[in-house]
């Protein structure tokens, strides 16, 4: 049974094959394209690598720049396929490479698809990766003399001045954490001790943020420090101000920053998806009609092109066949191997 | 006696030719990219307008996109009569329009230059703008409610926070100017009224500057407030003190940014001025090869091309005299309509 015939008059051949090397072009380039989406999202993945705790997410742009890597490659072929698919005496050499190289090509291009669906199921990691990362961020913010943390100050001001976002929920993480540190207080000043002594850790916590959370915006000068004490300030009142300090988190800015760098990088690598398919299948269309003119007398006639011989089952079930053999090979050798 | 003639036989006419549309087309590009410089540089003018007072001078972008658009056309028209310098039926139209054509090269190469020359010269009036917009940039940042300067505090804020620079010559200048408004200052308190009874004009003044002059880099929370007394914070000297908030003056910073923006594109049109010589001559060594065959009709004789039909001083010489008679035919018809 076989699956999608369609006839092909020698016209239409050879439309085909000129249709085909074009689109190989094209799909070259577009492998090219998918390979540079694939090297911007993880350079951008990197530049913030320091307030993420693993790098499971980089297994996208990996497998993109593999996948532009390998169409490269797999448009080559069809490039040269197509030139020597016209002339009946050079597209026979072509025959044994034919069925591994669709093989491989179908993986290839299955992986892209699978790289975009990735990058939308892979947002909880992301999210939970940055949860961690802040949260360390915030804590090792006082620690500028401790090697290995030094800038991790640094990276947090320039984070939340760029994101425009605050702490890592919201502002709130900072009144949780010590982010100043004891070099800088004055512990034979009362107002410290009192601070430190009124929870159990010891630490000198106020309900102030640093500077890198303040809103250029603000019509006011920045309230960084006492902001939950109304009468500290002059016409403050905590609960109605808006612009003062960023509201969002670090987190969610971030997780939106990725997610729509994600999203239009998907939009790309789907439309290089559907290009790739249609070379993958022009090919194949031009391979079955040609099979069926070798050995004709007369190159000119009519012949029927198809996708799959046999049913999609069994032609699954015929590239599976070599693998499942290699393995039972290797449990027979294994077998003998304890018996001797 | 011909300037600088080389013989050419046709391989070497075709060459010439070939080389000399490649040049043409590389110099559009060329073209192309000052259009966009331009286009770019009127683009950041227009970002930091208010630090300019809104009244900087845009002659050199224009200038510079309409320079872009002038190469653009010249290129072009070059490109194409060399295509169409080896087919002898379609090169005889183009002869007429060749004198025209390279005197109008010789007037915008000049051009070109005049305008490298304003590049380089535009940087001392941007000093000059950029002193008087940033005083008054400082001395408007806390009229958030002035309609026409609600922004200025949130541009000056992102100017310092994106330069790392701030106030005007250095960050003394917000100790000058009364940048927290009347509407955040409690009259009620002590304090506030003394400080403002304390100088003749009544301003509010302190040695604070605002949030965005903090230095992410600083090992410890940024100290805004308090500057010049070092018994308000705890092991702090402001003498040595570096890395607390940035030393550098906003003046300074633009300066340095839009000085390195004209010289680059200074130099690219001096880049740009050498690659249209060598078009030129390049065009005209061409045009004499075709023009001065012995036998038309034998595309394969040889011929010579040259610079200029004469020497330097007789070309230069037949020049002052073609202008001096046209001086002296005006001077002649009017002596001749004065007589009737």
């Amino acid at each position: 049974m076989v699956v999608m015939k369609m006839k092909f008059p020698f016209e239409k051949r050879v439309k085909l094959a000129q249709g085909l090397w074009l689109l190989s072009w094209v799909a070259t380039m577009a492998g090219a394209v998918t390979f540079t989406l694939g090297c911007v999202l993880k350079t951008e993945l990197r530049r913030r690598a320091e307030v993420m705790d693993n790098t499971e997410i980089h297994v996208v742009p990996n497998t993109l720049m593999i996948v532009g890597v390998a169409s490269l490659g797999i448009n080559y072929f069809a490039g040269r396929i197509c030139q020597d698919a016209l002339d009946a005496g050079r597209f026979p050499r072509w025959k044994n490479f034919l069925k591994p190289y669709f093989a491989v090509s179908c993986f290839f291009t299955v992986l892209m698809l699978l790289s975009v669906i990735m990058s939308y199921a892979m947002k909880g990691n992301l999210e939970s990766s940055l949860k961690i990362g802040l949260k360390n961020g915030i804590r090792f913010y006082k620690d500028t003399d401790t090697p290995g943390r030094c800038f991790q100050k640094q990276t947090m001001d320039r984070l939340q001045m760029q994101f425009q976002c605050c702490g890592n929920t919201d502002y709130t993480d900072w009144f949780e954490v010590q982010w100043i540190s004891n070099r800088y207080l004055d512990f034979s000043c009362k107002d410290v001790k009192d601070r430190i002594k009124s929870n159990v850790d010891g630490r000198y916590l106020v309900d102030g943020v640093p500077f890198s959370c303040c809103n250029p915006s603000s019509p006011r000068p920045c309230i960084q420090y006492q902001l939950t004490n109304n009468s500290a300030h002059y016409n403050y009142e905590h609960q109605t101000e808006e612009l003062n300090i960023f509201v969002v988190g670090c987190r969610e800015a971030l997780v939106s920053y990725y997610m729509g760098l994600m999203n239009t990088i998907g939009v790309g690598v789907l439309s290089v998806f559907l290009i790739q398919a249609s070379v993958l299948v022009s090919l194949r269309y031009l391979q079955t009609a040609m099979e069926a003119v070798a050995g004709q007398e007369n190159t000119e006639i009519e012949t029927e092109g198809y996708l799959l011989e046999k049913g999609v089952k069994e032609t699954i079930m015929e590239y599976l066949d070599p693998v499942f053999k290699f393995l039972m090979l290797n449990k027979v050798e294994e077998g003998e191997a304890t018996d001797s | 006696m011909a300037f600088m003639p080389v013989k050419f036989d046709l391989p070497k006419r075709v060459k010439l030719a070939q080389g000399l549309w490649l040049l043409y087309w590389i110099s559009m590009m060329v073209g192309i990219l000052i259009f966009s410089l331009g286009i770019f540089f009127k683009i950041e003018l227009r970002k930091r307008s208010e630090m300019m007072d809104n009244n900087e001078s845009h002659f050199v972008p224009n200038l510079l996109i309409l320079m872009g658009m002038v190469a653009c056309g010249v290129n072009a028209f070059g490109g194409k009569v060399t295509h169409d310098s080896l087919d002898p039926t379609k090169f005889p139209k183009w002869k007429p329009m060749l004198k025209p054509y390279l005197t109008f090269c010789c007037g915008f190469n000049i051009l070109l230059l005049i305008t490298a020359l304003l590049c380089f010269l535009m940087q001392f009036a941007l000093y000059l703008t950029l002193a008087d917009g940033l005083k008054n940039g400082i001395k408007f940042y806390k009229d958030t409610d002035t309609p026409g300067r609600c922004f200025m505090k949130r541009t000056l804020d992102m100017t310092q926070i994106e330069f790392r620079c701030c106030g005007n010559n250095n960050y003394r200048d917000w100790f000058e100017v009364q940048w927290i408004s009347n509407r955040y200052l409690d009259m009620s308190n002590v304090e506030v009224r003394d400080r403002v009874m304390s100088n003749v004009e009544g301003k509010y003044l302190m040695d604070s500057v605002p949030f965005s002059c903090c230095n992410p880099g600083s090992p410890r929370p940024c100290i805004q407030h308090h500057l010049t007394n070092n018994s308000a914070h705890y092991d702090y000297d402001h003498r040595i003190e570096e890395l607390n908030i940035w030393t550098r003056g906003c003046r300074e910073a633009l300066v340095a940014y839009y000085g390195g923006l004209m010289n680059s594109i200074g130099g690219l049109i001096l880049l740009t001025i050498i690659l249209e010589s060598v078009d030129m001559a390049g065009l005209k060594y061409l045009t004499t090869s075709l023009e001065s065959m012995s036998d038309p009709e034998n595309p394969e004789c040889e011929s010579e091309g040259w610079l200029l039909e004469k020497g330097v001083k007789e070309t230069m010489s037949d020049l002052f005299a073609k202008l001096k008679t046209m001086g002296k035919t005006n001077q002649v018809e009017e002596g001749a309509q004065a007589a009737t």
